[in-house]
């Protein structure tokens, strides 16, 4: 174990390839964390999942037209979330049918897409990432991400709060709920296309959903929250790519697992709502918590 | 005054009520009774156009709701909120100050104080820290009352700010309320049952699908129109010996 982790190490030093997977693996825990807090305040998980499917057409397309990844994936990601809302607003169907409905023919069109663009090997990497492989302009791509991101939540603090803890309010003063909800998809489709490198579309929802609901079990405070994500994240992240490289694992997979780790010993020793803490003082925590 | 005029809300062809005209004064507290279904809510959310109406206008002391919509503090049902969200009594208080800072401005020191301020009218101070899921329904509505004080509001609208609350909690919000009262204000209060109604207001709206009638609490509380709007023996249970309070 210690020699493999010398070697993990000695083995940053050398290779280039294996620093700019570091560096974007840890952004992208960075900025899915954060990201994904909000997704599961909002009670969107499956609106996360469904925007990291439906933007395969957008990655197809921006192949096979050769332009960033960013833009082709953006414009489907923004896409399926109107149509999303389009038909849960005009219909009496309800939103959970209605996104899976939309992102599964989304995920239909781009799994066609990407057969006529491009090589099965190609589709493998998309679904379940290929972090080994980052070139220069990907990490750029993901540091510019991150920056929007940490501005987008710096700037709209206030909303993405308010917002997410009771829009009703929100809306009595005014404020346009729906254009920050726009806003919010937007951003998910920009993170979901960095996190294609790191673990591939089928485990983006992993990235944003595990890390944040491991930090809710710690904390009270949405602040903390946010930074308890990112944290855990970029470890994750971290950790994920040390196997991997370890083991031969594919990258996606070991870094969800380490994620999923780090939920279930949250989980059993966490003081809020866990399994451990609730076992021992099972009923003073019942008595203590009004009707 | 709130006037409301000629307003009409439907549910996919069904209406809940039509062409509604009710007027809410200034310096009163006015309840807003009926059977369940009635559409109180309704009505109250088509004010705050939280929802669609059909047709229909809304002002304030001549103001469109677009004008006026920074003067309202709206005091949702506690049911409708997520108690496990990760912030303290303080942090939702202080979400009061939002709607008129607007965007990219951040709560100031003077707006923590008010803060506090509101706490301590409503006896909550000691519960500044506390997660929002680890308090007794009457404390929980307590602090979305000291969030509209730091509204500092013109009108303010309350849902069923009664319903399962103690009587240290009643109490409370009533002496702010009769503090906004006498602040000038207008305050409507939903309220779901008819107990306390004329302990509790000035003027009374009884809705069942449309105005039943509205006016002072003495003139609009009798035992003919609770008969008409809800049943015979309620009306006589509540009006036996004089015992309507």
């Amino acid at each position: 174990m210690t020699n493999s982790i010398t070697t993990f190490i000695n083995a940053l030093g050398r290779y280039d390839f294996l620093q700019s997977a570091l560096i974007t693996a840890i952004m992208v825990g960075v900025m899915s964390g954060m990201i994904g807090s909000f997704i599961i305040l909002r009670g969107m998980s499956m609106m996360g999942d469904a925007i990291s499917h439906a933007v395969l057409p957008g990655v197809a397309v921006a192949y096979m037209l050769g332009i960033n990844v960013m833009i082709g994936a953006s414009f489907f990601g923004i896409l399926a979330a109107g149509l999303i809302g389009l038909v849960a607003s005009h219909s009496k169907i309800k939103t959970d049918t209605s996104i899976g409905v939309v992102f599964s023919a989304f995920y239909a069109l781009g799994f066609i897409l990407i057969s006529l663009a491009e090589s099965s090997t190609n589709l493998h990497h998309i679904l379940f990432g290929n972090i080994l492989a980052v070139s220069d302009t990907d990490m750029m791509t993901t540091t510019v991400v991150l920056g929007l991101v940490i501005l987008f939540i710096v700037f709209f603090y206030k909303e993405l709060l308010i917002t997410s803890f009771d829009p009703t309010f929100a809306q009595t003063y005014g404020f346009r709920v729906q254009i920050l909800h726009y806003a919010l998809m937007f951003v998910l489709t920009l993170v979901t296309v960095s996190a294609l490198q790191t673990v591939g579309i089928i485990l983006v929802v992993a990235m944003l959903i595990t890390p944040a609901a491991t930090a809710f079990l710690w904390t009270d405070r949405l602040g903390v929250m946010l930074t308890m994500a990112a944290a855990i994240g970029a470890v994750s992240s971290v950790v994920g790519l040390y196997f991997s490289y370890t083991f031969n694992w594919a990258s996606g997979p070991a870094i969800v697992l380490v994620a999923a780790i780090l939920f279930g010993i949250s989980f059993i020793i966490s003081p809020k709502q866990a399994l451990l803490p609730t076992l021992f003082k099972g009923k003073a925590r019942l008595r203590r918590v009004p009707a | 005054m709130l006037k409301v005029q000629n307003l009409t809300v439907a549910y996919s062809d069904t209406p809940v009520f039509t062409d509604v005209a009710v007027n809410f004064n200034a310096g009163k507290i006015t309840g807003i009774i009926g059977p369940n279904g009635a559409g109180k809510s309704t009505l109250i959310k088509a004010m705050l156009g939280l929802i669609k109406s059909q047709t229909g206008t809304v002002t304030f002391n001549g103001h469109t709701l677009k004008q006026f919509q920074k003067q309202i503090a709206y005091v949702e049902q506690r049911k409708d909120l997520d108690l496990t969200f990760p912030i303290n009594v303080f942090d939702v208080v202080l979400t009061g100050t939002y709607g008129k800072l607007g965007l990219f401005r951040q709560p100031s020191q003077a707006d923590r104080e008010r803060c506090l301020d509101a706490l301590a009218q409503v006896d909550l101070v000691d519960f500044a820290d506390r997660q929002i899921g680890q308090l007794s329904g009457g404390q929980l509505q307590r602090v979305f009352v000291a969030r509209a004080i730091l509204q500092e509001a013109q009108l303010i609208i309350l849902d069923e700010p009664f319903v399962g609350i103690d009587l240290q909690s009643e109490t409370a919000i009533m002496q702010i309320l009769h503090q906004w009262r006498d602040a000038g204000k207008t305050i409507i209060v939903v309220h779901h049952d008819l107990n306390k109604v004329s302990r509790y207001f000035d003027d009374l709206v009884i809705l069942n699908h449309g105005i039943v009638d509205y006016g002072p609490v003495a003139d609009v509380y009798t035992p003919a129109n609770i008969e008409r709007t809800f049943s015979a023996d309620l009306s006589a249970v509540l009006f036996a010996q004089g015992g309507a309070q």
